[in-house]
């Protein structure tokens, strides 16, 4: 039964439990303290709009979510919803296809929104920069306040800059 | 000519250049016919009606007697800049509605329109309206050498970048007669079955999560994890981008490299029997799994449906056995084969080649050859065709090279045949279901927008 496997889990000791990297770890647990109850005051719900990637960037944003990197613990959630968010995260090249949807989500979002681009396609279209079919980097779309580089950026990198942006604009 | 343009051999792909349309199939077979007037016969098989759709929003080419002309990415066309879905009328029904969703979904996922037809809670009608992913990948990769065309095989689909990588580097190489060194298909073999355990233990746990069961999903995402993280020991990217190049490899496995992807694999080994025993005792979530999405081998046979989608339908393919590359004839792979079609049954067979590819990892790591680890492409003209097994099925590439550079390129993720199986699945069910259908069939949207 159900049950009682996940009562094994609980009592047995997993072969040796990985963590993330504890000097990170402590880093960003310092400065989420440091950006603190003042700045960041609630948690903040971020909305990730897909705008043309090759899903590389989706499987480390996912990641962030795991039993390693934890991402609520910093006070950081996805959500489904524009209309809960105060963080719009695009990841991709800017595609064409995307473009109104893009700006239709912006649009739905309750000011103040800040905005991140993550993953080199979204920071300026990466390798497919000279590409026709693409505006080239979300800043083609709308103003970005953050970019977290990296193809894709491991999701550490990802919760960095998470953290960089609160502690910026808290 | 129509004859053999129309088979025999399950159907692969098809595609256009300037003067010919070209169908690939099984195992490899290639056919071509003449393209007149800008325009060459549609092919009969079902499979077909993306490919010719993609034909014509990228080079303008018409299939002639073509019963499906829907855009496949140029959707945005009309002097307003909407776009129409014409075979998506009005419910007519009493109690029929409609529930559009996206182009931007509710997870961390890649964009693409579903439209579902409903009556009540069942649904009636899918139509995935795909292209919001379009780079132009192809155009990009025309023009360039295999090498530098090599890191955009690698960004059609993240997910599956070995795969992709490896297929994109078969193909570079058969054009040049290149036969890369053993050490390097030993380490590409590594690699490509790391990334199935990475995709479907991550596959596993999703459809687990959408059916309310977090536990699976969490542990499943750990050994995810654990995988990447060996992966970048190992090789030093978390999905091991780049490292696959025409030729061979681009970096040899780092010193403690081979411990890291075993101390990985053990882990999920050691788990697996326990989180498969949940899966299988829980009332609650085989109720969930068994019965939904079902794709009867029929149908799977009509589509000539290949990996975890074929597989899970009594469809037999697996490209690491025909045509096979190399390393795979030494490692005695079984390729798992249910007939039952349903979602179940695509995570009985994720389950199964879990523990062939640990397997196989575990072989491939002790015998590791000591050779180079690849030959620098010479400059030189041919046509190759290049096949290799992603998580999801074979991923196939056709490319021309004139003096060392690509004049033209195609290539066809197993999704572009598995998303119209999708469409049909998702209608054996209710709505609520759907997810779990998706989940298990894992279509790449970026795979197929090129």
């Amino acid at each position: 039964m159900v049950w009682k496997t996940i009562a094994r889990h609980l009592l047995s000791p997993l072969p040796a439990p990985r963590q993330a990297d504890p000097a990170i770890a402590a880093a960003l647990t310092a400065r989420l303290k440091a950006a603190g109850a003042q700045k960041l005051g609630r948690s903040l719900a971020v909305r990730h709009v897909a705008a043309g990637s090759c899903n590389g960037c989706e499987l480390e944003l996912r990641a962030t979510q795991n039993l390693i990197y934890d991402l609520t613990q910093y006070g950081l959630t996805f959500t489904p919803s524009p209309r809960h968010a105060d963080v719009l995260l695009i990841t991709g090249v800017a595609a064409r296809n995307m473009l109104v949807a893009v700006r239709e989500a912006r649009a739905a979002m309750p000011d103040p929104v800040l905005t991140i681009a993550v993953g080199d396609c979204a920071v300026d279209g990466g390798v497919f920069k000279s590409s026709p079919v693409i505006t080239g980097g979300a800043e083609s779309i709308l103003p970005i306040d953050l970019v977290i580089s990296g193809c894709p950026p491991t999701p550490a990198q990802i919760i960095e800059g998470l953290l960089a942006l609160l502690e910026a604009h808290g | 000519m129509t004859e053999s343009w129309n088979g025999p051999g399950n159907f692969i792909a098809l595609w256009t250049d300037a003067t010919t349309a070209y169908a690939l199939y099984q195992p490899g077979r290639l056919v071509s016919t003449p393209i007149a007037e800008n325009a060459y016969p549609a092919l009969a098989n079902p499979a077909a009606a993306w490919f010719q759709r993609l034909a014509h929003d990228t080079n303008g080419h018409i299939a002639t007697g073509a019963a499906d002309t829907r855009p496949a990415i140029e959707h945005f066309t009309a002097p307003d800049g909407t776009s129409a879905w014409p075979d998506f009328p009005a419910p007519s029904g009493e109690g029929e509605h409609h529930v559009s969703v996206g182009p931007i979904h509710a997870a961390i996922i890649e964009p693409g329109n579903f439209r579902f037809l409903l009556l009540g809670e069942q649904v009636l009608k899918l139509e995935a309206r795909l292209g919001y992913s379009h780079k132009g990948t192809l155009a990009l990769m025309r023009g360039k050498s295999p090498r530098l065309a090599a890191r955009f095989a690698a960004r059609i689909s993240g997910d599956s970048t070995i795969a992709h990588s490896l297929a994109f580097a078969h193909a570079a190489e058969a054009a040049l007669g290149l036969i890369p060194p053993p050490r390097a298909t030993h380490l590409r073999a590594v690699m490509a079955e790391m990334e199935r355990l990475a995709n479907h233990a991550s596959d596993i746990g999703a459809i687990a999560g959408d059916a309310g069961f977090a536990f699976l999903d969490s542990r499943l995402s750990w050994h995810r994890e654990s995988l990447c993280t060996a992966a970048h020991a190992a090789f030093g990217h978390r999905l091991m981008m780049d490292i696959v190049i025409p030729g061979g490899v681009a970096g040899d496995i780092k010193t403690n490299g081979p411990a890291a992807i075993r101390a990985a694999i053990d882990a999920l080994e050691t788990e697996l029997p326990s989180l498969t025993r949940i899966f299988e005792d829980y009332a609650g979530l085989q109720d969930r799994l068994i019965g939904t999405g079902t794709i009867p081998p029929a149908l799977a046979e009509a589509y000539a449906a290949t990996g975890v989608v074929g597989r899970a339908s009594g469809q037999k393919q697996d490209a690491r056995l025909t045509p096979g590359y190399p390393p795979y004839g030494t490692l005695a792979l079984i390729s798992p084969v249910e007939q039952e079609g349903d979602v179940a049954a695509r995570i009985r067979i994720r389950l199964a080649e879990i523990a062939e590819s640990i397997r196989m990892i575990r072989d491939l790591l002790a015998t590791l050859p000591d050779t180079e680890i690849a030959l620098a492409p010479p400059s030189g003209t041919g046509i190759g065709i290049g096949v290799a097994e992603s998580f999801r099925g074979p991923v196939w590439v056709w490319l021309t090279l004139e003096s060392g550079t690509i004049s033209d390129i195609f290539v066809a993720d197993p999704s572009t045949i598995h998303w119209p199986l999708l469409e049909y699945a998702a209608t054996t069910g209710i709505l609520a279901d759907f997810p779990l259908i998706n989940k298990s069939i894992n279509p790449s949207y970026s795979g197929v927008d090129l």
